[in-house]
């Protein structure tokens, strides 16, 4: 499944989409280089491109765009839990009705996704000003992914707090310890199913910022800006 | 007992003393020094263990999470106006600064933007809170090497211009003060006549800098060529600000970035430096505090009238999609790669900021390097701890 969104892109109205050649060109170059590792790619014109590669391409992509497309620095790694929260808005817990938490399903973002966890990094080219955000799709059953300090030597704080914080391995990590938390923590605290405790026991008073105030309708209809 | 038996038993016997001596449990040879968590030069609460053969650095780890309070987290159960509190506090020293690439990017979600006159005061205060952040850097680094006097000087001079922000913001260190859709409130009566007063204290603060530290003969000694970082080592470490335009990559957001404030309209240049040591890393944050000090005389002279908001609904709820904003703040690049689906909260917000990348160099530049050079190096590199941990 192969979409490059310039050659989609419709406009019901028949206005002419805007264009940006810099990042179309670079889709384009990296469709060369890559071929069918690259799965998905997404451009918003003159704001930001984001492309999704295989997993098995994860170490490649990264070499492609260091030494074919000059994006010398490297600036983050982290990942995305897409599973909704188990526990419903924790906002609204121990208010007088809660809303009772119905299992919603699993969306994506940008880019789209088939697995629960998603590897998010960014490198950018410092002479024509140009950054690409990448995603990486994790099977449940095998969170473990190439590690890129060989790379960017700079990844290799990112993906110990990754690892400590989502539970992903990093295969060929120079020091793959804990980086925040003490060593025998239990657990993955930025998982979705990974409960804010404080925010279970006592909700937060900030609630009142966002109800309606008494004897007053709801303005959410008056969205106009 | 020959004597050659006799030898070798006292020589064992005597590196058994010496093992003794030093901790068994880690096994290498020469010493461990512990520098932190309380140590002046890791603003905050950063612990470096370093080995040492003698007085050469054969390697440093720097071991974090004291301070690590899970804003990424708290993020996804805050409400998007609510989440400007919380960022605060993650570069405690610009703090305005830390508000701005978090609202820009729920502004380019939302399709909203602000009106020009929030947009030119946005980018007053934003450099007002690089001078109030990198004034402190600029006394700070004499103390490390000794001097003392020059802190003081930053102290009170930083104090004027904490003054200003307060005035407008009615916070000292967490002004709050950025809205989606534009700023909480106008300019008080009388703001733009102080702020040009404070302006020229200030320079002549980098003026007192100058001739104090910059000329001075043992800083020069302590600084120049220690901790030299090639422009592409740093680039792959993720290093930015004033640490990698020091190394000579004419690099900055506020000139090549994206939408949001108002640099562009302005006049004035970005600074680099050929070295990339310690001594250029502070030869360039003191040319921005001045070039921050033109930037706001600019905004001053013509900032546009105009509301300071634009209509946003009173309950925001940020459309789905995905948005990654950076500006340059005081430390270097801070972004935010905020994901919505729709709601009053954010889905997943991560924070990129400019300590965390700027200090996983230190492996390997204090790699080799003497125990004196660790602490002017540290210090060069101007971390806040809060900044790293989140």
């Amino acid at each position: 499944m192969i979409q490059l969104s310039s050659l989609e892109e419709t406009n019901e109205e028949g206005e002419i989409p805007k264009r940006d050649d810099i990042r179309e060109d670079l889709i384009s170059k990296l469709k060369d280089d890559l071929g069918e590792s690259l799965v998905v790619t997404e451009i918003i014109a003159e704001v930001d491109v984001w492309a999704r590669v295989t997993k098995e391409a994860w170490l490649e992509t990264a070499q492609v765009l260091l030494n074919r497309h000059n994006m010398r620095y490297f600036n983050f790694l982290s990942a995305i839990d897409w599973l909704p929260s188990p526990f419903g808005r924790d906002m609204d817990a121990q208010v007088d009705q809660p809303e009772p938490v119905t299992p919603e399903e699993m969306t994506w973002g940008t880019t789209g996704g088939e697995t629960r966890f998603q590897l998010l990094a960014r490198v950018h080219d410092p002479e024509n000003h140009l950054g690409i955000s990448l995603k990486v799709d994790l099977e449940d059953t095998d969170l473990s992914i190439e590690s890129w300090s060989s790379i960017y030597p700079g990844a290799d704080w990112h993906e110990r707090e990754v690892s400590e914080m989502f539970g992903i391995t990093f295969l060929n990590h120079p020091n793959p310890v804990k980086l925040y938390l003490p060593g025998d923590f239990e657990g993955y605290p930025m998982r979705k199913d990974f409960a804010l405790l404080a925010r279970r026991i006592k909700p937060w008073p900030g609630i009142v910022d966002v109800e309606d105030m008494p004897g007053e309708e709801s303005e959410e209809d008056e969205v106009d800006a | 007992m020959s004597d050659t038996a006799d030898t070798k038993q006292m020589a064992y016997i005597a590196a058994q003393a010496a093992d003794a001596r030093v901790n068994l449990e880690i096994e290498t040879e020469g010493m461990t020094l512990n520098i932190g968590p309380q140590h002046p030069a890791t603003h905050g609460t950063l612990r470096i263990v370093v080995r040492l053969d003698g007085e050469q650095v054969i390697s440093a780890e720097p071991l974090m999470g004291y301070m690590h309070r899970g804003y990424e987290k708290l993020t996804e159960v805050r409400t998007y106006p609510q989440v400007t509190t919380l960022v605060n506090r993650i570069d405690w020293l610009g703090s305005f600064a830390n508000e701005v690439p978090f609202i820009l990017a729920a502004e380019q979600l939302m399709e909203v933007e602000a009106p020009p006159r929030a947009q030119w005061i946005r980018t007053a205060l934003f450099e007002m809170s690089r001078i109030a952040n990198v004034v402190l850097f600029l006394g700070d680094m004499g103390v490390q090497l000794g001097a003392v006097t020059p802190v003081f000087f930053a102290f009170r001079d930083r104090e004027f211009i904490l003054n200003q922000i307060e005035a407008v913001t009615g916070g000292r260190f967490h002004p709050n003060f950025d809205r989606i859709g534009g700023l909480k409130d106008d300019l008080p009566k009388g703001w733009i006549d102080e702020t040009r007063g404070v302006l020229k204290r200030i320079r002549n603060f980098c003026d007192e800098i100058e001739t104090l530290v910059v000329g001075n003969e043992i800083f020069q000694s302590r600084t120049r060529n220690i901790g030299v970082i090639p422009a592409d080592i740093g680039l792959s470490y993720g290093l930015s600000g004033a640490n990698i335009r020091s190394s000579g990559v004419d690099w900055d957001i506020r000139r090549d970035g994206g939408a949001g404030l108002v640099h562009n309209e302005l006049d004035w240049k970005v600074w680099t430096h050929p070295d990339g040591d310690s001594f250029a890393r502070f030869w360039v944050r003191l040319q921005e505090v001045r070039e921050s000090c033109t930037m706001i005389e600019q905004i001053l002279d013509g900032i546009p009238s105009g509301p300071v908001m634009a209509k946003v609904p009173r309950i925001i709820k940020v459309p789905a999609g995905e948005a990654y904003v950076e500006t340059e703040n005081p430390l270097g690049v801070m972004g935010y790669y905020v994901i919505s689906k729709g709601d009053l909260t954010p889905f997943r917000v991560k924070i990129r900021s400019a300590s965390f990348n700027n200090v996983s160099i230190t492996p390997w530049l204090l790699k080799g390097v003497y125990v004196p050079d660790v602490i002017s190096i540290l210090a060069s590199l101007y971390f806040i701890l809060g900044d790293i941990d989140r």
